[in-house]
């Protein structure tokens, strides 16, 4: 201590001290920081190759270094994708729906064209183009870890609307829709939600948490494990789907037995 | 046939129906018996019994598997293909206790009607149906009761009575307004205004928590309560129904409609989440198209043009609720809503 | 010896002892009621028996079955706003907010044995019981029962079809879930909309502002004892109707407008048509055993901000939820005060549909001025104006409630809702146009086959080829008793203006009869059978009277 004192008017005093309130206060942030995304670490060779399966299968769309294209009526054929981060190129093309077949509003899920390892290389390359999303952090991953109760009121509130209550889906306008939300990977419920795809709102974590997110996940974790404890579901697209069904399977069985009632016996 | 049962011809004017000539064919009366195989053969007989005794037995099977799934299919206890308290015990119970009931149910209804068919007679048996009016008799008898008694009661003769009764009876049935009236309050100027004050912070709906413009992602949406609307709000979910709104962020370089612009905060803009069609929540948000949807009968609208409709049913836009920022970087309202929020009603434009 | 038959169904083990008892039993109910007279009245009554006449019995044990489960759920539900903590089995909802309305639904459905099987029954029963009312009110009016005299019977059906209406409609409305509430809010938002009184009838309804803290108690009186009342009534007048003008028939040798043919309501209609009712109860408790409906814990408690994608009322609302849609934002104000059309237009709409349906049997009989009584049916295709009109009548009301389903056809088809809903909004008037015409040429394209089939009998498909190269193909006349249906029917035509006829009702009749085709007549048929016989001079001059296909001769 006495040394310290010794120096405490040296001239790189001010600067270290500096250095340390600084380090303390970034250290205090981050500490209290709402955990939102752990970054995944890169290598240059994971950039270089996703460079590489850019230039390849996006940048016809996209440009080639991802500034986005616009076709000769102005039309944006590739949105720019500087600062979209890791988490949207991993949700994007994690759920097949990069690449795209034709330009449009609305992106198809379909069976991913690239395997994991070039999903990441690509993850890499277009988070080094800006600083945007990165993966989630495993444990907002985890049914296990949210509350289901507030999952479903956040999901009522936020999300019912567009993907239906049950998340069997829902139309937006001219031809667009929110898809159907089973069989998802809660990977990509969180980067669907961190990062707003196509015509979905960004749902970043200043406007849920992590945590919410979480809750969100173990709210449709419950829901599938519940399956539907009345029978059949039909889908669960409500009072017209069971309408349909009185119409046409009741009716039949209904009719069947009045025919059968006022046949003749043999 | 043109004439009525009783062999009459119609009484009304002059008719559409034009006669046949002959009277038309003349009906061959009904067809030839057939005869069934358990009239006629014994074996056909008995294997009949058989099936109706036997679908009755299968019905007393279903009471059996009914009353058992009660103590071995229970939702809650009991539950030989699930653990008690779940969903998956609630499923099991509703089926096997169902499966039961339909069967125990549904054998009794075709052993009855395999019986009528196959056993009881089937010859056609014929009713004779008579004139659906009265006698002459009885219509002569009954106007004279009716003319009599009236005359008896004198209301011919008294008409100061009559008016006076007309006018009671009358009179009563107004009387039913008043109990009626207390049902509900009158509307005053209840909507026209909401629970947003100035100065009120905008929050999260799920969580109640403040929110700061720079939270605001670009093309992001929040759904909104004023501060201080809780459970102990007294008419908490009548409050809510009218308080209820979004947060949008568009890019300014966008927006259509300055006066919308300048009433929100930096492309930050706040709109009542109630459709002005009738009422459901406009919760759809499209953020590349800037279109709020509603889910009920699609009223599409523009939130770079001050929330105009632009497709659907509804006519008004939705009302802006005024923002700006406050000290700490909050958001917060600077007003209620211009105008009434959701659907329009008559004396919408009233100043309240 | 007895001649009463005896009231009490006991199995015939010893037949002198139990008719003994039976007497006895008989003897004493009779000795206070006058059940005697009531047995012969009632008891060898004709009943036809065609499975088209059992929908009205599928919609009236229906509304058993509703009696039944519903009694069931009262035990267990509680109509009530007050809010309460969820504290039960269902996982998602442990600790969230809710109505009481709600809980004790959540409660019943999970809880209680055999809960959630007696409030699918109910749903599923309720929605057949619409199916049935709709199906049973088609045959009505496509058969021309409506007619004199049962007029009377069919505004007493229709009264129920609304009634039935309200009945569902306040049903699926009392968990208070977030889907039946936002149903209530449109309702709310419709009875603002409305001139004058708007607003003050919105506030006596819900007991103040919307949502409220009284609706869920009163849609509950309403439910469990305004509506059923009205309906148990109006079904005792309309079986008492029916009864007293005995059931229809359809038009066949033996039957006429003075009988009714068919079979003694005991024993053989009673254990028909009560065996019935067990498998229409059969049939909906199997379907909600296998069959989940109205899974209100996914849409939540009800609260004004959440919604969900695909929000619908239960299928015999959606014609009024599908004008909504349809209709464009049609608003203007005028001296400051707001009209909404948005709303009054399809408001006016249903209730002309309504009005349309009401009162077409007084419609018919001024365009026909056929007064006389009517038991025989119609064929359908026999009345080629009326059927067009029905049918036109049934697509716009299915335009009406396709319209309601636009999100979820955009949905699962891959459509724009926008052209969907523009689609419905012109087809809405050239559907039931296009419709009407094609219907109506159908069945008069029918009328025409089976006068041929009644003038020259069945096509057997055997063609004799003449020595000059005419082919001829052999009929097979038609017996008396197979052809009385082709010629039974009534024969119309026109009206001309004057003399009684007002000039609207001339051209009233010309609308519904100038294309009439005219029943075959004595005559008419003599001349073909005439020329039948000639015809068949010729042929058995070839075939030497044997009508053995060839290839058939070969082949034994």
């Amino acid at each position: 201590m006495k040394a310290l004192a010794a120096r405490r008017h040296h001239p790189m005093a001010l600067l270290v001290i500096l250095l340390l309130a600084l380090v303390a206060t970034g250290g205090l942030y981050a500490a209290f920081q709402p955990r939102t995304a752990q970054a995944e670490t890169y290598t240059a060779d994971d950039i270089e190759q996703g460079e590489a399966l850019f230039l390849a299968n996006c940048a016809t769309c996209h440009g080639r270094s991802g500034e986005g294209l616009q076709d000769a009526d102005g039309n944006t054929l590739g949105p720019s994708l500087i600062g979209v981060g890791a988490a949207a190129v991993d949700f994007q093309v994690g759920t097949g729906r990069m690449p795209m077949e034709n330009s449009g509003a609305q992106a198809w899920r379909k069976p991913p064209q690239m395997n994991e390892e070039q999903t990441r290389q690509l993850s890499a390359y277009v988070a080094s183009l800006g600083p945007g999303p990165s993966l989630p952090d495993e444990q907002y991953l985890d049914p296990a870890n949210g509350d289901a109760t507030k999952g479903g009121e956040i999901f009522r509130i936020n999300c019912a609307m567009c993907h239906n209550a049950a998340g069997a889906g829902g139309a937006l306008t001219r031809g667009k829709f929110a898809p159907a939300l089973n069989g998802v990977e809660p990977k990509h419920v969180y980067e669907a939600m961190e990062t707003g795809p196509q015509n979905m709102p960004v749902f970043n974590d200043d406007n849920l948490t992590a945590q919410d997110k979480n809750d969100v996940i173990a709210y449709l974790h419950e829901l599938e494990e519940n399956g539907s404890p009345g029978g059949l579901s039909l889908g669960s697209l409500g009072p017209v789907t069971e309408g349909l069904y009185a119409w046409t399977i009741i009716l039949s069985l209904l009719t069947a037995c009045a025919v059968w009632l006022g046949a003749k016996a043999k | 046939m043109t004439d009525n049962l009783d062999g009459t011809t119609p009484a009304k004017g002059v008719s559409a129906i034009a006669p046949k000539e002959g009277g038309g064919f003349p009906n061959p009366g009904l067809p030839p018996h057939v005869h069934r195989q358990a009239d006629s053969d014994k074996r056909a007989e008995k294997r009949a019994e058989k099936i109706v005794a036997g679908m009755f037995v299968l019905s007393i099977l279903g009471t059996v598997l009914f009353i058992a799934s009660y103590f071995i299919f229970t939702p809650m206890g009991t539950n030989l293909l699930a653990e008690g308290g779940t969903l998956h015990a609630v499923f099991w119970s509703n089926l096997f206790t169902g499966l039961g009931l339909a069967i125990a149910v549904f054998f009794i209804g075709a052993a009855a009607v395999h019986w009528a068919k196959t056993l009881m007679p089937d010859d056609e048996m014929v009713e004779e149906r008579h004139a659906t009016r009265s006698s002459d008799e009885s219509r002569d008898r009954a106007v004279e009761i009716i003319t009599g008694g009236l005359q008896e009661s004198g209301i011919a003769r008294r008409p100061v009575i009559v008016t006076a009764m007309v006018g009671a009876l009358a009179a009563l049935p107004i009387a039913v307004l008043a109990p009626l009236s207390t049902l509900g309050p009158l509307p005053g100027n209840k909507l026209h205004h909401t629970f947003w004050k100035p100065g009120m912070r905008l929050t999260r709906d799920h969580d109640g928590t403040p929110i700061r413009a720079d939270e605001v992602a670009m093309n992001s949406i929040f759904h909104v309560m004023p501060e201080g609307l809780t459970e102990e709000t007294p008419h908490f979910l009548n409050e809510r129904a009218k308080a209820a709104a979004v947060i949008v962020r568009i890019d300014p370089a966008i927006g259509k409609n300055e006066e919308s612009l300048a009433n929100g905060h930096q492309g930050i803009l706040a709109f009542s989440k109630i459709c002005t069609h009738v009422g459901c929540p406009v919760a759809l948000y499209e953020q590349q198209t800037h279109h709020m949807l509603c889910p009920c009968h699609q009223s599409t609208f523009d939130v770079t043009d001050a929330a105009k409709v632009i497709f659907g049913p509804a006519h008004r836009p939705l009302p802006q609720l005024p923002i700006e920022v406050d000290a700490e970087g909050y958001l917060v309202a600077t007003g209620d809503f211009p105008e009434p929020i959701g659907p329009s009603f008559w004396d919408l434009h009233k100043d309240k | 010896m007895t001649t009463t038959t005896p009231s009490s169904q006991k199995q015939d083990a010893q037949p002198g002892r139990v008719a003994r008892l039976g007497a006895v039993g008989g003897d004493w109910l009779d000795q206070r009621t006058a059940g005697g007279g009531l047995v012969k009245f009632l008891g060898r009554k004709i009943f036809p028996d065609h499975w088209s006449f059992m929908f009205g019995e599928v919609a009236l044990y229906s509304f058993v079955i509703l009696l039944i489960s519903g009694t069931f759920l009262t035990m267990f539900f509680v109509p009530s706003m007050d809010e309460v903590v969820y504290d039960g089995v269902y996982g998602p909802m442990q600790g969230a907010h809710m109505s009481r309305a709600f809980e004790s639904t959540l409660h019943l459905s999970f809880e209680v044995k055999g809960g959630l099987l007696f409030r699918q029954m109910h749903h599923w029963a309720a929605l057949v019981f619409m199916v049935a009312i709709f199906v049973h009110m088609f045959r009505v009016f496509f058969t021309g029962a409506f007619r004199k005299p049962r007029e009377l019977n069919w505004l007493v059906g229709f009264s129920l079809m609304v009634l039935g209406m309200v009945a569902g409609f306040s049903g699926y409305s009392l968990p208070d879930d977030v889907l039946s509430g936002n149903g209530l809010r449109v309702v709310d938002g419709l009875m603002k909309g409305i001139p004058i009184v708007g607003t003050y009838l919105s506030m006596l309804l819900f007991g103040g502002e919307f949502p409220g803290h009284d609706i869920i108690p009163r849609l509950f009186t309403i439910h469990i004892l305004l509506v059923p009342a009205a309906i148990l009534g109006l079904i005792a007048i309309h079986l008492t109707l029916l009864v007293l003008s005995k059931h229809t028939h359809y038009p066949g040798p033996g039957r006429t407008d003075r009988n009714v043919v068919g079979f003694p309501v005991f024993p053989v209609y009673a254990a028909k048509a009560g065996g019935f009712f067990f498998l229409v109860f059969g049939i909906i408790t199997l379907i909600s055993a296998t069959t989940a409906i109205n899974a209100v814990w996914i849409y939540g408690p009800y609260d004004p901000s959440p919604v969900s994608a695909g929000s619908q009322p239960d299928w015999y609302m959606l014609w009024t939820d599908g004008g909504l849609r349809l209709i464009p934002g049609w608003e203007f104000t005028i001296f400051g005060y707001v009209v909404s059309l948005n709303i009054l237009l399809p408001m006016a709409i249903y209730g002309g549909l309504l009005a349309f349906l009401a009162l077409y049997p007084f419609l018919e009989a001024w365009v026909t001025g056929d007064d006389r009584e009517h038991h025989v049916l119609d064929l359908p295709y026999n009345n080629p104006v009326r059927t067009g009109l029905g049918v036109a009548w049934i697509t716009v009301y299915l335009i009406l409630a396709l319209g309601a389903t636009n999100d979820l056809i955009a949905l699962k088809l891959h459509l724009s809702i926008n052209d969907l809903t523009w689609l419905f909004r012109v087809s809405i008037f050239v559907a039931p146009v296009l419709v009407f015409y094609i219907t109506k040429r159908l069945c008069i394209a029918m009328q025409r086959h089976k006068r041929g089939l009644a003038l020259h009998g069945v096509e057997t498909s055997k063609v004799v080829r003449m020595p000059n190269g005419e082919m001829l193909e052999i009929h097979e006349p038609l017996n008396e008793f197979d052809r009385w249906v082709l010629v039974q029917h009534d024969d119309f035509r026109p009206l001309k203006a004057g003399k009684g006829v007002s000039a609207l009702r001339a051209k009233a009749t010309s609308f519904f009869f100038k294309d009439y085709i005219s029943p075959v007549t004595p005559a008419e048929l003599r001349e073909a059978l005439d020329h039948a016989a000639h015809e068949k001079h010729e042929i058995d001059a070839v075939t030497g009277g044997d009508y053995t296909v060839p290839s058939a001769k070969v082949g034994h």
